[in-house]
């Protein structure tokens, strides 16, 4: 399957290989384009290759809602939506092209303008999805307001594949925006942090801040009016908008070098007393991202501390790269997939061992 | 089949004696406030859906934590039923109570705890009104965006629990978007902090998940949500049309044009006939639709899409445009959209409000339709609709007193919702299910999905104490119902065009 181009709805190939694991008891290693072992822990299992169930099964622009099967390439869906001048405004990445719509969602990374625009899960508004009891079902929709039954479709974002096979996504779109415009402007990271706590009480056109280590870089997008206006009052000097595409695709300088990538959440205005190593703020300083050789405790209490979470980001460095939950909390999210799942097929230890 | 609870099809519920229960509450808590008198139960008896009433067992009113920990622990320990309730005004019977249950009422929980400037959040107890938040972050220049009708009254617990809309979601979102952390207590009494004061948090979105679950996975201790700063500048503009069809065809056009206006809102004659008579507002009673367009930002691009607006409406058709001059006529021209509900329910006795939602370009089919099922049922139907994201609130009016009306507007607004699926929409797309659409589900969902719904809600509440009935029916009622989703070919509203 993995050489297919062609859109084919391979739904059924699919619920049979899930049926079939189910009947054997074998655990699934769920791939799309297997862009993402960086994030959460290794898999194991019988690969079920989603590649081949691709395609965009309905996008009206005048309804701001896009379906696709999860096979579908994300760089696929981003030209066509952009051909109709919209686009999903959370940013995802590409990954080298290769990055599929249903791997965008169970992953849930966002890109930079997720502070402002939202995360992938604000834009899921249904999906389709193989259960482990060996069932193709259909939840939420193509509507912007749905509250029948549970968010099902927004719980599959960002589960890692633990809870049942993704294949098919609705998204909300939205319209590009009119005008754009990426400013640099020089100071450190404090000065930056300090920006970021005064602007976000005001209704500036920002969507994407970021420290780089070098400079504060920002971008504007509304209006030429308003866009205009805030460059006037903001200052600096203009820049490539091929930062944010860097940025949001992990090819910035600061991402190369051998020691281990953390990514850090917490809220924009902390200041989290974060280990010796070198600092990349995005969202406006809601995630941070630090290149540290120090330990994993080291980096996990730094985060705590300021209230939010911290993952690693490189493959191996750590046992268990998302950050550990609560005892109470782990033991809901083993019910909630001994419901889903009972038998354990989906991605078993993706997310945490054990689960 | 009749709306309340029936152990029949609903499932078995535990024998409660409330003597013995009352014993154990007040010798837990000598301080909490527990009503059992039936004058004092009474005002409890029903939520905003009036319609359906029932006695609760007990009534508890508690003022800390720890109390809804202990009186949810003395509940699982009886198998004791509980169902939540805020400010009680709910539209679709979520708080309903039970005969053999304990209505726990979290109004109480009325303080704000934080408002945070700086990190632009709000930390709220859930008992707190939606409106508060917003007056509480004003002197920051800031303001929580969700804003449903009632949210004079409304409180954020119950925004939570039903995932509340309002009229500017299509821009700004709904409770699911600009919450970033709640606190919750199981029906075991173990405390979970879902979400986090950053902008995720590991593990699965069990905070989606609880946004809009209506009660049934837990009780709602704390809610944190996000504060916005508030637009410079909001503009509306008023457009008439000669049909809902070309009022429709705006709306698209509009989206279509790059404009996410922050509110897109359509009213059919009837609505505009009962708003103007009870607002007068200053909108023209011989229309057949009017919308209401609000730009909100910074005043160079407001200005700009005010005129992109205005040209897409004169292309579409619309008989007359105006543009609210000041802001006292802004607050005019929407007092009229917001009273809505209660303008109708001058027109007559009773009414009763729908909450479908379709894909937009079906709105001249579903509207068709609800106009020939008004005429057939022979109850008129009033239509106010949220037009940029598709949620229709027709609105049913009829008279209790006369025999039979209750239930024939109730038919008739199930076929209206009926009709929604079939389109492929929404039974409900932010009032949520409770307890009027329970059997509307079956239409929506199949057994399997169901299935799956049920085993969600195991993970979470095992023993199925916590308001049960709601949101999700039984296999059984579907069954009996007979509304359960039949199979491609056979489905109802064969003569509609398929999506």
């Amino acid at each position: 399957m993995s050489t297919e181009t062609r859109d084919a709805d391979r739904g059924e190939e699919l619920l049979a290989q899930v049926c079939t694991a189910l009947a054997t008891g074998t655990p699934l290693l769920i791939q799309g384009g297997g862009t993402k072992a960086f994030h959460g822990r290794l898999g194991r299992g019988a690969l079920l290759d989603t590649r081949g169930h691709r395609g965009i099964v309905g996008y009206d622009p005048t309804e701001l809602v896009v379906t696709a099967r999860a096979g579908t390439l994300v760089a696929e869906l981003d030209a066509v939506l952009d051909a109709s001048g919209q686009m999903l405004a959370f940013e995802p990445a590409q990954f080298g092209g290769q990055a599929t719509v249903g791997g965008m969602v169970a992953a849930g990374l966002s890109g930079p303008r997720r502070p402002w625009a939202g995360a992938v899960r604000d834009f899921v508004l249904g999906c389709r999805v193989i259960s482990g009891h060996g069932k193709h079902l259909r939840f939420g929709g193509e509507v912007m307001k749905n509250v029948a039954g549970y968010d099902v479709s927004r719980l599959m974002a960002g589960s890692l594949g633990c809870l049942g096979l993704l294949t098919e996504v609705s998204l909300k779109v939205l319209p590009k925006p009119r005008s754009a415009c990426t400013l640099r402007l020089d100071m450190d990271v404090p000065a930056a942090l300090e920006r970021f706590t005064e602007w976000g009480r005001q209704p500036l056109p920002i969507t994407a801040a970021c420290h780089d280590g070098d400079a504060l870089m920002l971008r504007l997008e509304g209006g030429e009016g308003s866009v205009k206006a805030a460059r006037e009052a903001l200052g600096g000097e203009q820049a490539s908008p091929a930062f944010w595409t860097a940025l949001r695709e992990f090819q910035l300088g600061f991402f190369a070098g051998p020691a281990p990538l953390w990514r850090i959440s917490v809220a924009n205005d902390s200041r989290p007393l974060l280990p010796d190593g070198v600092q990349l703020v995005d969202w406006g300083g809601a995630q941070r991202w630090l290149k540290t050789t120090a330990g994993s405790e080291e980096v996990r209490r730094a985060a705590a501390g300021a209230g939010g979470h911290a993952s690693c980001f490189t493959p191996g460095a750590c046992d268990s790269p998302l950050h550990p939950l609560p005892a109470v909390l782990m033991r809901y999210h083993r019910q909630l997939k001994a419901q889903l799942d009972p038998q354990g097929i989906f991605n078993p230890g993706r997310m945490y061992a054990g689960l | 089949m009749n709306i309340l609870y029936d152990e029949a099809v609903d499932g078995a519920l535990g024998k409660v004696d409330a003597r013995d229960l009352f014993a154990e509450l007040r010798a837990a808590m000598p301080d909490l406030q527990i009503l059992h008198r039936e004058e004092d139960l009474h005002p409890y008896e029903c939520d905003g859906l009036s319609a359906y009433r029932t006695m609760p067992l007990l009534v508890v009113l508690p003022e800390r934590i720890e109390q809804v920990e202990a009186i949810l622990r003395i509940c699982h320990a009886r198998r004791v039923p509980v169902v939540a309730r805020g400010a009680g005004t709910g539209l679709s019977g979520g708080a309903l109570p039970l005969a053999q249950g304990v209505l726990l009422v979290m109004a109480r929980f009325n303080r704000i705890l934080e408002v945070n400037p700086r990190a632009r959040f709000a930390r709220v107890q859930p008992g707190v009104r939606n409106l508060a938040i917003s007056q509480a972050a004003a002197p920051h220049g800031l303001y929580y965006a969700p804003d449903p009708s009632s949210q004079i009254a409304c409180s954020i617990g119950g925004n939570v629990a039903e995932n509340a809309g309002g009229v500017h979601c299509l821009k700004y979102g709904l409770t699911v978007h600009n919450v970033i952390g709640i606190e919750i207590l199981t029906m075991e009494g173990e405390r979970l902090k879902l979400g986090a004061d950053a902008l995720d948090s590991p593990g699965f979105d069990l905070l989606a998940l609880f946004m809009g679950s209506e009660g049934m996975l837990g009780i709602v201790t704390e809610v944190t949500v996000k504060l916005l700063p508030k637009p410079r500048v909001a503009r509306v503009l008023m457009a008439s049309f000669d049909s809902v069809d070309s009022a429709g065809r705006a709306v698209a056009d509009i989206i279509g044009e790059g404009i996410i206006p922050g509110g897109l809102e359509m009213m059919d004659k009837l609505a505009i006939q009962a708003a103007e008579d009870f607002i007068h507002a200053g909108y023209p009673v011989e229309a057949e639709a009017i919308l209401l367009c609000e730009l909100d930002g910074v005043e160079a691009d407001v200005a700009e899409d005010i005129e992109r607006v205005r040209a897409v409406l004169g292309r579409a058709g619309a008989t007359a445009v105006s543009l609210a001059r000041d802001e006292a006529e802004r607050v005019r021209f929407w007092a009229g959209r917001k009273n809505a509900f209660p303008a109708v329910g001058r027109m007559s006795p009773d009414y009763y409000c729908m909450d479908g939602t379709i894909p937009r370009k079906h709105l001249p089919t579903v509207l068709r339709g609800t106009a020939a099922l008004s005429e057939r049922y022979g109850l008129r139907v009033a239509n106010v609709f949220h037009a940029g994201d598709g949620n229709m609130h027709p609105l049913i009016l009829f008279d209790a007193n006369q025999p039979g009306e209750l239930e024939r507007a109730e038919e008739l607004g199930g076929r209206i919702l009926e009709l929604c699926v079939a389109v492929g929409g929404t039974i409900t797309g932010e009032h949520g299910v409770g307890r009027e659409k329970i059997n509307q589900m079956c239409v929506q969902f199949n057994a399997d999905e169901l299935s799956f719904f049920h085993a969600v809600k195991a993970a979470f509440d095992a023993e199925g104490l916590l308001n049960p009935g709601k949101n999700i029916p039984t296999l059984r009622r579907c069954a009996e119902n007979g509304r359960m989703r039949v199979h491609q070919g056979e489905m109802p509203f064969p003569d509609l065009e398929r999506f």
